[in-house]
């Protein structure tokens, strides 16, 4: 009577238990990920100026958070200046924490399809934002209407 | 260190103390850059406050974008940033901030400077006094602006 002798279990390829095989992804990524890497420290570094000069500007000058209001908006953004600081503040700020979360993601979630939608999920949040952000700042309105009626608190030339 | 007596890691039957071999053992790595104390620690305050970045970057372009709803619903809800706890929330985030920041130009010099790594520990350093120099500032004309006369 033979005996069927079964291969060990932790050397079974993806098991994940005890002794997990290294092996490549198919394929190569390109250089991807150096770009990913170099990005990071590239926007970081444009970053600190942005961000510092965003609260120095908003918080500490003048009556700080007390100035804050729609009129404090409607008066930046009628400066093409401060349009693209908030522009490059934006889009750099938003691909820095995206590539930083993504990283996140790719150390913890060990599940192939955890690592997939939670990727998803980012990336979904991080276009919304994106998209939505640069709309507002482009379109923005100082003197806004609805139904042919100016809304109160608007900046709206005299008539 | 109990299960180190209890269990000796070499020679389980000992041999008598003229002929034991001294082995060198190291009880934990040396000179990483990464594996604990400064460096370790350092990159996970990194993580952590980038993560708390990132969702409150997330929550502050809603909040912007209410300015394409109505001029009102802008304002009332920057109104609610004004509030005493809120400013405290502030305050925090921007300990976050101006840490991520310095230590981010940290880890740029260990990656592009000759003698980065070699200088990590000393650099942790100065981001720490920068870091406190900076917050310092940031959180007496904040909060004073914040909390007092209004």
């Amino acid at each position: 009577m033979s005996t069927d002798i079964q291969s060990p279990r932790s050397g079974k390829i993806g098991s994940g238990k005890i002794a997990p095989q290294y092996r490549r992804g198919p394929g190569s990524k390109g250089n991807f990920e150096m770009f990913a890497w170099l990005f990071m420290r590239l926007s970081g570094v444009v970053l600190v100026i942005l961000i510092f000069g965003h609260l120095f500007v908003n918080l500490m000058v003048g009556e700080g958070i007390h100035g804050i209001d729609f009129g404090f908006v409607a008066g930046k953004w009628a400066d093409p200046f401060w349009q693209f600081w908030d522009l490059a503040m934006l889009w750099l700020a938003m691909l820095h924490g995206t590539n930083g979360v993504r990283t996140i993601i790719n150390d913890y979630a060990e599940k192939d399809a955890t690592r997939l939608w939670l990727k998803v999920v980012l990336y979904a949040a991080t276009v919304v934002i994106v998209v939505l952000g640069t709309l507002v700042i482009f379109t923005f309105n100082p003197c806004p209407v609805a139904n042919g009626v100016q809304l109160p608190g608007g900046f709206c030339p005299a008539p | 260190m109990l299960s180190q007596l209890a269990f000796p890691r070499m020679d389980p039957v000992p041999a008598p103390l003229c002929c034991r071999k001294v082995y060198s053992v190291p009880t934990k790595p040396a000179g990483t850059l990464y594996r604990g104390r400064e460096g370790m620690w350092s990159w996970v305050g990194h993580r952590i406050t980038g993560v708390v970045i990132f969702f409150f970057l997330l929550v502050h372009v809603l909040d912007t974008s209410l300015v394409r709803v109505s001029p009102e619903a802008y304002t009332a809800v920057i109104g609610a940033y004004k509030n005493p706890l809120m400013a405290l929330g502030e305050t925090g985030l921007v300990a976050a901030i101006v840490f991520h920041a310095f230590n981010g130009l940290r880890v740029i010099a260990i990656d592009f400077w000759k003698k980065g790594a070699k200088y990590q520990r000393q650099m942790l350093w100065a981001v720490l006094i920068l870091w406190l120099v900076t917050f310092g500032a940031f959180a007496i004309r904040h909060l004073s602006l914040a909390l007092g006369g209004h």
